[in-house]
C-alpha cells in the first residue's frame, strides 16, 4: 500500500516508521523541514535510505499534496497539530482525490464524534485518554 | 433575524456594529482573550469568548436558532469548518464565509461553503471592471446557482457584428438578455440585429466566457 501521512509529529512520524517497517510505501509531509529528524531518530539508516519519502509543504496547498503523492495514495492520514487543518485536508483527500481510506486525528471529542458520523474515520486521543483515565480511576 | 459572527477582527467587529445598527440580534465570538476584552468594552454581552470551531461554543451562542452564520476569522480552515458544522449539523439556512487566501477558494467551493467572499477577488473584479479585457465585464456571479451575467461590447469585424441574435452561434447555456445602444437598453427578440458598439448583456453558465468572447471580438483581438 502507498500511505501518505500529513504531519510529522509524535504520532505521524511513529506511524510512518511502523508502516515502512511493515513493507509499505510511505510518504510524509510537514510544513516544518526540521520535523524530518523524528523519522531518523533511533534508526540505523536515514529515512530516505530506508525508502521513505518526505515533502515540505503546507497541507492546504494542493501542489504540495500532489508532490507528496496524494493522487497515488491508498491510505491518507491527517495528523497535524491542528484539528481544523486535519478535518479540512482529510475531506479534500476523500472528496477531491478519492483516497480509498482516510484517517484523521481530531483532539476535540465533540467534533471527532460528529465527523465520524459523517463518514470520516476519526481517531481521538483525548477520548482515549478520558476512557483510560476513567478506567484507571474508577475501576474498583 | 439572529446572526452569529465568528471572529471579532476588523471585519467581524464592523459587521456586528452594522447589523446591530439595523436592529439585528447579533452574537460575536472571539477566541483571542485580549481581543475579546477590547471588543467587550464596546459591545458588552454581544461578544462571547471562545473558539467558534468547538461545538459547545456554537451551542452556547444559540446556533440552533441562528438564521445566519458568518465566519470571518483569519484562518480559512476555521471558516470552512464553522460554516460546514453550522449548515450540516445545525441546519442553519444561510452562511457566509471569508476566504483569506484566494488559493483556498477551491476548498470552500468543493466542500459546499458558499458564498465564500475573498477581499482579493473582490478587488480584482473591480480592477477588471475598470480595465476590461476583451471588452468583457462580469456584472454578477451567482455561484450557488451556477449562473453569471456578463457585459460585452460588440467590436468591429467580430462574428456577431450586424447579425440577428438568432444567427449568433452562442454556446448552449447562454442567452442574450439585453442590448444597450446609445445609452438605452432593450430586451431583444431573436430577429433583432446587434450593431458595432452595442453593449450586450448575457446570462450564462460559468465557464462559457472563453467560447463567447470571440463571437464579439475580431479574430485578431480575440486571442
Amino acid at each position: 500500500m502507498f500511505i501518505l501521512i500529513v504531519g510529522c509529529g509524535r504520532v505521524g512520524s511513529a506511524v510512518a516508521k511502523r508502516a515502512l517497517d511493515a513493507g509499505h510505501e510511505v510518504s510524509v509531509m510537514d510544513v516544518d523541514p526540521l520535523s524530518h529528524v523524528r523519522l531518523d531518530i533511533d534508526e540505523t539508516s536515514s529515512w530516505e535510505d530506508s525508502g521513505g519519502r518526505f515533502t515540505v509543504g503546507t497541507a492546504l496547498e494542493v501542489d504540495g499534496l500532489v508532490a507528496a503523492g496524494i493522487e497515488q495514495a491508498d491510505v491518507f492520514m491527517a495528523a497535524t497539530s491542528g484539528d481544523n487543518t486535519n478535518l479540512v485536508i482529510s475531506q479534500i483527500a476523500q472528496r477531491r482525490f478519492r483516497v480509498p481510506r482516510v484517517v484523521v486525528r481530531v483532539s476535540d471529542p465533540g467534533r471527532a464524534a460528529w465527523y465520524a458520523e459523517q463518514g470520516l474515520q476519526t481517531i481521538c486521543p483525548t477520548q482515549v485518554a478520558i476512557d483510560q483515565a476513567e478506567r484507571a480511576l474508577l475501576t474498583v | 433575524m439572529y446572526v452569529i459572527i465568528a471572529g471579532a477582527g476588523k471585519v467581524g467587529w464592523n459587521l456586528a456594529r452594522e447589523l446591530i445598527d439595523k436592529d439585528r440580534e447579533v452574537t460575536l465570538i472571539e477566541r483571542n482573550h485580549d481581543r475579546f476584552r477590547v471588543v467587550e468594552q464596546e459591545l458588552e454581552h454581544v461578544v462571547q469568548y471562545g473558539d467558534a470551531t468547538e461545538l459547545w461554543v456554537l451551542e452556547r451562542a444559540g446556533i440552533q436558532r441562528a438564521d445566519l452564520v458568518i465566519a470571518v476569522t483569519g484562518d480559512d480552515e476555521d471558516n470552512i469548518l464553522i460554516c460546514q458544522v453550522a449548515k450540516e449539523k445545525y441546519g442553519v439556512q444561510r452562511i457566509v464565509a471569508r476566504v483569506n487566501n484566494p488559493r483556498n477558494h477551491q476548498h470552500f467551493k468543493m466542500l459546499g461553503i458558499q458564498p465564500a467572499v475573498s477581499a482579493t477577488q473582490l478587488i480584482m473584479r473591480l480592477i477588471e471592471h475598470e480595465v476590461p479585457e476583451h471588452g468583457l465585464v462580469q456584472l454578477l456571479a451567482l455561484e450557488e446557482e451556477h449562473l453569471e451575467i456578463i457585459e460585452l461590447e460588440v467590436l468591429d469585424g467580430s462574428p456577431a457584428a450586424g447579425k440577428q441574435i438568432e444567427q449568433i452561434q452562442l454556446p448552449k447555456g447562454s442567452l442574450v438578455i439585453s442590448v444597450l445602444r446609445s445609452g438605452r437598453g432593450f430586451v431583444p427578440t431573436p430577429s433583432d440585429t446587434v450593431a458595432v458598439g452595442d453593449q450586450v448583456l448575457l446570462i450564462l453558465d460559468p465557464g462559457l466566457e472563453s467560447q463567447i468572447t470571440p463571437l464579439f471580438a475580431p479574430a485578431t483581438v480575440a486571442d
